[in-house]
């Protein structure tokens, strides 16, 4: 089985601060690999465990030359090889020339894959649209909001996941070739340990750019990409109300009872 | 880059998602509350609801997408309709988009909306914005999104000029709903779907709804009592319990509490969680990260319980009580219990 994991390196939102004019601040902002990714890395490696033998892992990024960190990462936590998709005329892509230059990567550069595992998010952009465009693109099945892989099923050649939906948890059986979100799951992903960190350091990750694709200029980057981002700002911050202190707990609860009745928010 | 005749491309279209119980969502009618809106600043344009089901009477449904704004519904009917299928729905929905051509599609930013919408704007080579929290349209009569970005520290208005139809999701409980009239009628056209069951590749083979402890969905509260890490273990929900069962609220959970395994992930708040916009919302022991914000800030009133006076939280919360939750969450109920005791009702 061939497992393709794609990844991105983003900026630590937690640490993001803007200037006055909205330009991000880069200096002191960590680079990670993004969160709901690093489950899907440990998930993939999970796989490979349960069934054993003959499952090789790809983990792949799309992203400027030092988002190998986090394909490095990745291999060091026990993927078998990478791959960076990489040039300048990709930058600026929405999620369409994004998920269209991932898809014809892997098409391209990858081949026979069974298994394609994303994160549901990227902690920068927010939008959870790669992956299942992604899975369009190559014509797949998918299953979104996972929670964990239940089994394999050689058998069927398929995939039996738990998903999560608005109001409860669905068991899905997806036939494989197809693609899975994760969400974060009940397990944490591992630390690498010191051999894997000296593998991934030896390893030549190779990179592909838009001449090794066959795709055209005017179907990345900017040029390919159908939304425009007309301008960006700062959301207007709610106001702070009042802190209710009245020396003791007691007077402070029923000072809030009074005000929220004013409200008419308290319903019962 | 991908071009077409924006010209041929005419009307505004709805998603309209049904629930388990066939009873359209909250977030499409709050879509046709504000289709209402950009159909005005369009000249008129036509507002039609795309309802996909399974056999059966749709009477009703069309009644109620017409009192909340549709002036017509598409209704395409096929018992392999019956339940969501990302590809099944994908293809339905591809299919007339391309047959019809809207200008613009609304759909709700549920776990639903999100599996299909992309796979539709990939396939029609046109844009898709996420997870929105505004719709306007601009002085060219473009469609304007708004959406947060960076964990919400960072609002994004995007455009998507060259291409059609102008595809959006939106967030549910931020837009307003709609009051319906009934009065209203819509046109109904029944569309024939050719499907082939071969090409569903996904079944779900078993369902498990989560345990609702306080009887009210989080989701659809009008009252939610959140923890955070300040709540210290799992067990100490329990007065947050109390206080919900008291006042009609459903208990709600920090991304900490539940990373920390105290609460499930269907009752986080928050950006990688739940949306919610009740009437009241108590954060109790949460510090107000900013990715927990973009997921309550829409609140009509915020209660902050915290013992850091310096707590970010507090900068968004209209009153605050700063204190230990264990101490000030069961005051609270008790002082409820006793004003109900002697009033008959707290409201």
């Amino acid at each position: 089985m061939k497992i393709v994991v794609c990844i991105k390196q983003v900026p630590d939102t937690a640490d993001i601060k803007w200037t006055e004019n909205n330009t991000m601040i880069r200096e002191g902002v960590e680079s990670i690999l993004n969160p709901f990714d690093e489950y899907g890395v440990e998930t993939a490696i999970r796989l490979k465990e349960s069934i054993g033998s003959d499952v090789t892992i790809t983990v792949m990024t799309m992203g400027p030359p030092q988002a190998k960190d986090a394909l490095k990462k990745s291999l060091a936590m026990g993927c078998d090889d990478a791959l960076l998709v990489s040039d300048k005329k990709f930058a600026a892509a929405d999620t369409w020339a994004t998920a269209k230059t991932v898809s014809q990567a892997i098409k391209d550069h990858v081949k026979d894959y069974d298994l394609i595992i994303c994160g549901q998010y990227a902690i920068d952009g927010d939008t959870g649209q790669t992956g299942p465009s992604v899975a369009d693109s190559l014509d797949i099945p998918q299953v979104t909001y996972v929670k964990e892989i239940v089994e394999y099923k050689k058998e069927n050649n398929s995939l039996v996941v738990k998903k999560a939906v608005e109001d409860g948890m669905q068991t899905v059986e997806m036939q494989l070739p197809g693609l899975l979100c994760m969400l974060k799951c009940d397990y944490s992903p591992r630390m690498p340990n010191i051999k894997g960190v000296m593998k991934a350091n030896r390893a030549q990750i190779p990179t592909v750019g838009l001449a090794d694709l066959n795709l055209e200029v005017d179907q990345v980057g900017l040029k390919g990409s159908p939304t425009f981002v007309a301008k960006s700002y700062r959301q207007p911050p709610r106001t702070q109300g009042e802190v209710i202190d009245q020396g003791d707990t007691k007077a402070n609860v029923n000072l809030l009872i009074e005000k929220l009745r004013d409200k008419k928010v308290l319903v019962s | 880059m991908h071009k077409v005749n924006v010209e041929e491309y005419k009307g505004i279209w709805v998603y309209a998602e049904l629930d388990s119980n066939r009873n359209i969502v909250g977030v499409t009618k709050e879509l046709l509350g504000t289709a209402q809106k950009l159909s005005a600043d369009l000249n008129g344009e036509q507002i039609c609801a795309v309802l996909l089901t399974g056999e059966g009477d749709t009477g009703e449904l069309c009644k109620e997408l017409a009192a909340n704004g549709a002036h017509k519904v598409y209704v395409v009917q096929n018992d392999l309709l019956k339940e969501y299928s990302t590809e099944l729905y994908s293809k339905v929905i591809y299919d007339l988009v391309m047959d019809k051509k809207p200008s613009i599609l609304l759909i709700g930013a549920t776990t639903e909306g999100r599996d299909f919408a992309p796979r539709i704007s990939f396939r029609a080579y046109t844009g898709l914005t996420a997870d929105c929290t505004e719709l306007a349209i601009n002085e060219e009569g473009l469609l304007s999104a708004i959406r947060p970005t960076f964990g919400g520290t960072l609002m994004a208005n995007i455009l998507c000029k060259k291409t059609r139809p102008q595809m959006c999701t939106v967030r549910p409980k931020v837009l307003k709903r709609p009051e319906p009239d009934y009065s209203r009628t819509a046109e109904v056209e029944t569309i024939k779907a050719e499907l082939n069951p071969a090409d569903l590749k996904t079944k779900i083979l078993d369902f498990k709804p989560y345990q609702v402890d306080t009887g009210v969905r989080i989701d659809e509260a009008e009252v939610i009592i959140a923890g955070g890490r300040g709540l210290k273990c799992a067990d100490n929900f329990a007065v947050l319990e109390e206080l919900a069962r008291e006042i009609g609220g459903a208990v709600g959970a920090s991304r900490a509490a539940v990373d920390a395994g105290w609460r499930p992930h269907s009752e986080q708040v928050g950006q990688t969680g739940k949306t919610v916009g009740p009437k009241l919302y108590f954060a109790c022991g949460i510090s107000g990260a900013i990715q927990h914000l973009a997921g309550m800030t829409s609140s009509d009133v915020i209660v902050a319980i915290n013992k850091d006076p310096d707590a970010p939280i507090f900068q968004v919360a209209d009153y605050g009580i700063i204190g230990d939750v264990c101490e000030v969450v069961p005051a609270l109920t008790e002082e409820l219990k006793k004003l109900k005791a002697s009033t008959g009702a707290v409201s």
